[in-house]
């Protein structure tokens, strides 16, 4: 039986204001572990809010966000932090890699933070991530001597870096041209295929087509969910399943 | 959260700002720099004048007096009766048996004490009449309580033995009565007796009053110009430690019942300017502190604003925020640290540099060279207190940063 990686349970995020607005109004929503899950929907939807209360970097206002079977409402901001480093890779439409350091070294960051290696053995798997992305050449120079995809292409690396359960992509084909597109959105679906979960944000319907489920936001509610052609047959059944007992 | 990979990232974004860093560096060298000048300074010309001043006068100088007016016998026999207007007993003046009291004081005094005669007079020369304070000394004893003989400038303490009636006098007395070595002068007594004397030695002590006010000679002078032959009324104590002289006064007033001043005590006055003095000039090599590290608030300030980005990722990677707080503190401290270092060399230059002026000092009527002093301390508190500013100026602008959610910066940014 398939395991669920990622579940929310009645997700609500409520922004007060002058004017309350909501930005996800009750989603329920279950993705099995080694799902490719594409959210797509128009701008304002509420589609990055949830991809940010899915990877815990907001707090939802109800509801609940569990990742691999752990709780995570009850959680201190430290905890949630942990929870992030260990269990969460992310990847935004920006790089956001820091650039006074190297891609080895923008790699090597999240395991330094975590410190669960040994030097030798975090630089080794800086290496053979960067190696495996096409950009162990490249693992010297800093992000202002790298072409966009390659950018994109590092963060991916340390998303990945300390081997997460769940990777979060925000737009992450976004700002790059369609080669890098394809070559980012490929390594993703990789990903996914090697047994980790990836949840994306993105705004390009043939991409998300390429995806185990694709499921469509609109006023923060999922409006429609369409599996994909290719899409396993036992995540099909898991995600489903897992929204019939939520 | 490793602690090396904060001071990695520190340290990388200290050495990618060569600029930043560098006016920060400025701004801590140059206030640890000039505190250290301040406090060489300030605490040179202080402890060089408490110098003169404890060389000049005895640690402890035992009188022959009480601290407060005994109780008269007549209180003490007719305690019911009251009594008013009833004279006091005139105590005989003087030590009772000095030499057996100094024998007791030498059994256990971290230091010497010798005997002596101190009265009034007035100098008479040439028609010029100047009042001083004659001490009767023994040459021999004197040079184990006092620096008078390592202060003559003509003629030597045992020279009042050679001659007869002989007497030393300060630098500025000679100078206002023109007087040399051997010439003679009249010297007046409280009871009316005068007496001829001969100038057999000049001393500088370096304080004008002390030069200018006051002259030593034999005891057998001294006593017969107070008209009271044998009589010893001052016992003057000097101390291995000048600074226990308080705690000796006492123990030696108790002992003996005689009222007993430390230099301490005889120059309260004094010393409380100075603790008011040390006060003012802490206050203002603390300002002086505080203003150097506005310098690196500015700096922090800057760099967590152009940061806010890697602060948003470094948070959304799972680094706690007090860990990406520590990073801008870290940079700070690693600036001030460099600053510091500059700011001792700084600060010993312009300490060397002002100990090469000399300057004319009204106390001591001389030019002398600027007094500095060298003290680790200096270093240490003003590097100790700088690195707190530091750290302080640092951590405000890093905890407003960090606060920020990153949720609000990545969005920002899409």
């Amino acid at each position: 039986m398939t395991e669920v990686a990622l579940q929310t349970v009645g997700l609500v995020r409520r922004v007060q204001g002058v004017i309350s607005h909501t930005l996800v109004d009750g989603i329920d929503l279950s993705v099995a572990k080694g799902e490719f899950l594409a959210i797509t929907g128009p701008s304002g939807s509420g589609k990055s809010s949830l991809l940010y209360l899915l990877g815990l970097l907001d707090a939802p206002t109800e509801g609940e966000v569990i990742i691999c079977g752990q709780a995570t409402s009850k959680l201190s901001e430290i905890e949630r932090a942990d929870v992030r480093l260990t269990k969460c890779g992310f990847v935004f439409q920006f790089h956001f890699l820091l650039p006074e350091f190297t891609a080895l070294e923008n790699v090597l960051l999240p395991m330094r933070a975590a410190g669960l290696m040994s030097a030798k053995d975090m630089h080794e798997r800086a290496m053979a991530l960067l190696t495996s992305l096409g950009l162990g050449e490249q693992a010297a120079k800093r992000p202002n001597q790298l072409s966009g995809g390659q950018r994109q292409r590092v963060a991916l690396a340390r998303a990945l870096a300390n081997r997460p359960e769940i990777i979060v992509a925000d737009e992450p084909t976004g700002n790059l041209d369609t080669a890098s597109t394809e070559q980012v959105f490929g390594i993703l679906r990789d990903i996914a295929d090697n047994g980790q979960t990836v949840v994306v944000v993105t705004h390009d319907a043939a991409l998300a087509a390429r995806a185990d489920r694709r499921i469509h936001i609109v006023d923060g509610k999922i409006h429609e969910t369409t599996f994909g052609g290719h899409a396993k047959p036992e995540i099909a059944a898991a995600s489903g399943a897992a929204i019939a007992s939520s | 959260m490793a602690t090396n990979l904060l001071l990695s990232i520190a340290w990388t974004h200290v050495s990618t700002r060569v600029r930043q860093t560098l006016v920060g560096m400025f701004g801590v060298a140059m206030g640890v720099g000039f505190t250290i000048m301040m406090a060489g300074l300030m605490q040179g010309s202080q402890i060089d004048f408490l110098r003169q001043l404890v060389d000049t006068m005895p640690h402890v100088t035992v009188d022959d007096e009480r601290r407060s007016v005994p109780v008269q016998p007549a209180d003490q026999e007719y305690a019911a009766v009251a009594m008013s207007n009833v004279a006091n007993v005139n105590r005989r003046p003087g030590i009772r048996y000095p030499d057996t009291v100094m024998a007791s004081l030498r059994s256990w005094l971290p230091g010497d004490v010798a005997p002596s005669v101190k009265t009034t007079a007035i100098v008479d020369h040439g028609g010029g009449k100047v009042g001083v304070t004659l001490t009767g000394i023994d040459p021999r004893l004197e040079v184990r309580v006092s620096k008078l003989a390592t202060q003559m400038i003509e003629g030597q303490l045992t020279d009042l033995s050679k001659a007869a009636n002989g007497i030393i006098i300060g630098q500025a007395l000679a100078e206002k009565l023109a007087l040399k070595n051997g010439n003679t002068v009249l010297l007046g007594g409280g009871e009316g007796t005068q007496i001829s004397a001969t100038v057999v030695g000049i001393f500088r002590s370096g304080l004008k009053r002390v030069d200018e006010g006051q002259i030593y000679s034999l005891i057998g002078l001294a006593q017969t110009l107070m008209g009271q032959n044998g009589i010893i009324n001052q016992l003057r104590i000097r101390l291995s430690d000048p600074l226990v002289a308080q705690k000796v006064a006492t123990q030696v007033e108790a002992q003996t019942g005689y009222k007993s001043v430390s230099w301490q005590e005889a120059n309260s006055d004094l010393l409380s300017t100075f603790a008011t003095r040390d006060l003012i000039v802490l206050t203002v090599m603390g300002a002086m502190l505080l203003t150097s590290s506005f310098a690196t608030y500015n700096i922090i300030s800057t760099i967590t604003h152009e940061k806010r980005h890697d602060i948003a990722i470094m948070k959304s990677l799972g680094m706690r925020e007090y860990s990406v707080r520590r990073i801008f503190i870290i940079e700070s401290m690693m600036m001030g640290s460099v600053g510091i270092l500059f700011g001792w060399a700084l600060g010993y230059l312009l300490c060397y540099a002002w100990s090469q002026i000399t300057i004319f000092n009204p106390l001591t009527g001389a030019t002398v060279p600027l007094q500095i002093y060298y003290s680790p301390m200096h270093y240490i508190a003003s590097g100790a207190i700088s690195i707190l500013c530091c750290a302080v100026a640092a951590f405000f602008p890093a905890r407003k940063a960090t606060r920020v959610h990153p949720v609000e910066i990545i969005r920002g940014a899409s």
